[in-house]
């Protein structure tokens, strides 16, 4: 086996795992605090990313463009949670789902109106544009280094967020009883907003960084939205430590899969054998490993305390 | 005066898509036999869906995968027959018996393991099932991958009905649709049926009552999973193309929108529904290309403030009617 490939598609699975964190750790807070199922939480991703896209053409720097198109995720996002979504909390799933599909549907047509149908592309300063020589010999392009990093530190700083800080401590109270944080005084509909514009600003961050390495296209958000839905089922709906858990682990092992099953199953198989089924199998592990999970735990990994 | 405003346009609507390929011969615009006719395998699905989503109160947001199942029997049948001559592999008979086998195993595997979840987790969980089929399908090289298999021809049926025709085909979906109209109607108003009512509405007392309401359910999940296989079938035929598309996530939703758009847990509603959603969409991309900008938030208003679907506002209408008819009667007596 090829040990620096080996390596290389492990850093690679973990970026693609801190992308999915990203989008995941805002999907389960909307969905642990306001009991809401977004399925436009990939369109808030393809939005981080035009905006990324026309923000850097503008300012000719990614990095500025970068620092806009966050905030202007966050706005959009909580644009979107006061006209469309606020009615949809008191509403079964169904509902939710449907609503959030239409949105869909909707964005991705804005976006081609306003964008036109042929992808953009993000193009990065020399400085991240290139490789950077890692342990044992190994050439890692920098940006995507940069995305573990920018991953890692958000992480951080979200866990502090929520542990050390008053708006944490609402959001936890929040996820856990949501009527009693509005019996005690809380204005929750700025809550819900805030949060929202949160994971909002996550998504379209996730959206910006993914622009470079992928095009930015219309429906992007909507392959990955669903990895992402199955990263936070395996988590557990709610919990922000299982979404970082689950997010690595579901990016490791599609990534790995993808590079290394045919060569796994060639030891087994025929070539031949190898070579056809493998593109199938590896793209089905993640939703294996779901259902295997969901079979020995139906709350996922680390189901939130009071849920 | 009595009656329902409400039983007249379903008898209409029943009626008007009997003889839709009689009129489009008649006014020489063939096309519309074809748009029907995706009007009725859509309705077939949407009916399937109705039984679990409607009545069993299951959101399985992965339907369209038994759609796949049939299309590729049909796709994979005439590829072997055409290629490798198996001829039995072409027959619409036993394209249908193998899409129903195989889409029993399916929603046997998916259901199994579904059901043992609930709410949120049952919906992610059916959509994640579903797109892993779709990889397997996309993955497929030697079934077309992701570019699909175009149909040499359409399937067999021993001579009985030649569907080669157009309007053969329209009502073979026609007779189809009234059967799983049939099969729906007698599953819900049966035992087994009030059950799965019954465990929609309240699962814990059913229950307690003694009802093993696992078992009851996956048995309806794979009821309503080789419904959609056979319409499957059909719409392969329809088409005369297979491919991975048909059983992409997005075309679940739309599974699921014209079940609601038409009335949830009503018989009839998913007809309406479906036929409603591929006017609209012949309609509002007439108007504009973007006609997905027009959907999108129509999508969201319905969910919003149209609950009961388009027969919950004929409901309406028939009250209002009754009110309206009870008043005069009144009046003149």
């Amino acid at each position: 086996m090829n040990w620096i490939l080996l390596l290389e598609q492990t850093l690679n699975g973990f970026q693609f795992g801190i992308l999915l964190f990203l989008l995941a750790a805002g999907l389960t807070l909307i969905f642990g605090i306001m009991d809401l199922i977004n399925l436009a939480h990939g369109s808030l991703y393809m939005m981080g990313a035009y905006f990324a896209a026309t923000f850097t053409s503008w300012t000719d720097s990614f990095l500025l463009g970068a620092l806009l198109a966050v905030p202007a995720s966050m706005i959009f996002g909580m644009l979107v949670e006061m006209i469309a979504l606020r009615t949809l909390y008191t509403r079964n799933h169904l509902d939710q789902v449907l609503a959030t599909f239409g949105l869909i549907l909707f964005f991705n047509e804005f976006v081609r109106l306003i964008w036109g149908p042929i992808g953009l592309d993000i193009p990065l300063p020399e400085v991240l544009n290139g490789s950077v020589d890692l342990f044992f010999g190994i050439r890692y392009p920098a940006f995507r280094l940069v995305i573990i990093a920018v991953g890692i530190l958000v992480a951080f700083l979200l866990y502090l967020l929520v542990s050390r800080t008053k708006l944490g401590m609402l959001i936890r109270a929040g996820a856990s009883n949501r009527q009693m944080v509005s019996a005690l005084g809380v204005n929750i509909n700025f809550l819900y907003t805030l949060v929202f514009g949160l994971g909002a600003a996550l998504a379209g961050l996730a959206g910006l960084m993914a622009g470079p390495i992928m095009t930015v296209e219309i429906g992007m958000g909507e392959g990955i939205l669903i990895i992402t839905l199955v990263v936070i089922v395996i988590g557990g709906v709610g919990s922000i430590k299982g979404a970082f858990v689950a997010a690595l682990l579901v990016g490791l092992i599609d990534t790995v899969g993808r590079s290394f099953l045919p060569d796994i199953l060639g030891l087994f198989f025929s070539n031949d054998v190898a070579d056809t089924a493998a593109p199938a199998i590896s793209s089905m592990l993640i939703y294996l490993l779901m259902a295997l999970i969901l079979a020995i735990r139906p709350q996922g990994l680390f189901p939130p305390k009071g849920a | 005066m009595k009656g329902s405003p409400r039983i007249l346009f379903i008898v209409i609507l029943m009626l008007g898509l009997a003889v839709v390929p009689l009129l489009a011969d008649y006014f020489d615009e063939p096309f519309y036999t074809v748009m029907f006719s995706r009007m009725l395998i859509l309705s077939i699905g949407a009916v399937s869906l109705n039984l679990i989503l409607g009545f069993g109160g299951m959101v399985s947001f992965g339907h369209a995968v038994y759609l796949g199942i049939g299309s590729y029997m049909v796709g994979i049948g005439t590829l072997h027959a055409v290629e490798d001559g198996i001829d039995w592999m072409a027959n619409g008979f036993i394209q249908i018996a193998l899409a129903i086998v195989f889409s029993a195993i399916t929603g046997l595997v998916i259901g199994a393991i579904s059901l043992r979840t609930r709410g949120v987790y049952f919906i992610m969980i059916t959509l994640a099932f579903s797109q892993m089929l779709y990889f397997v399908a996309v993955g497929n090289e030697k079934y077309g991958g992701d570019d699909g298999l175009s149909l040499y021809m359409r399937s067999d049926f021993n001579g009985l009905i030649n569907i080669a025709n157009d309007n053969s085909l329209y009502y073979l979906n026609f007779v189809i649709l009234l059967f799983s109209l049939y099969i729906s109607h007698r599953i819900i108003n049966s035992r087994f049926g009030m059950m799965i009512r019954g465990a929609k509405s309240n699962e814990q007392r059913m229950r307690a009552i003694g009802f093993p309401v696992f078992r009851y359910q996956l048995v309806a999940f794979v009821i309503a999973g080789t419904l959609c296989g056979i319409a499957g079938v059909l719409s392969a035929n329809q088409t005369e193309f297979v491919n991975p598309s048909v059983m992409h996530w997005t075309h679940s939703g739309d599974l699921i929108i014209m079940t609601v758009l038409g009335g949830l847990g009503t018989l009839f509603g998913p007809v309406i529904g479906a036929v409603a959603f591929l006017f609209l969409e012949e309609f509002l991309s007439e108007i504009t290309e973007y006609w997905q900008l027009i959907f999108g938030p129509m999508l969201v208003l319905v969910v919003i403030f149209a609950r009961g679907g388009i027969d919950g506002m004929l409901v309406g209408l028939d009250k209002w009617w009754h009110k309206l008819s009870s008043h005069s009667e009144k009046e003149t007596g």
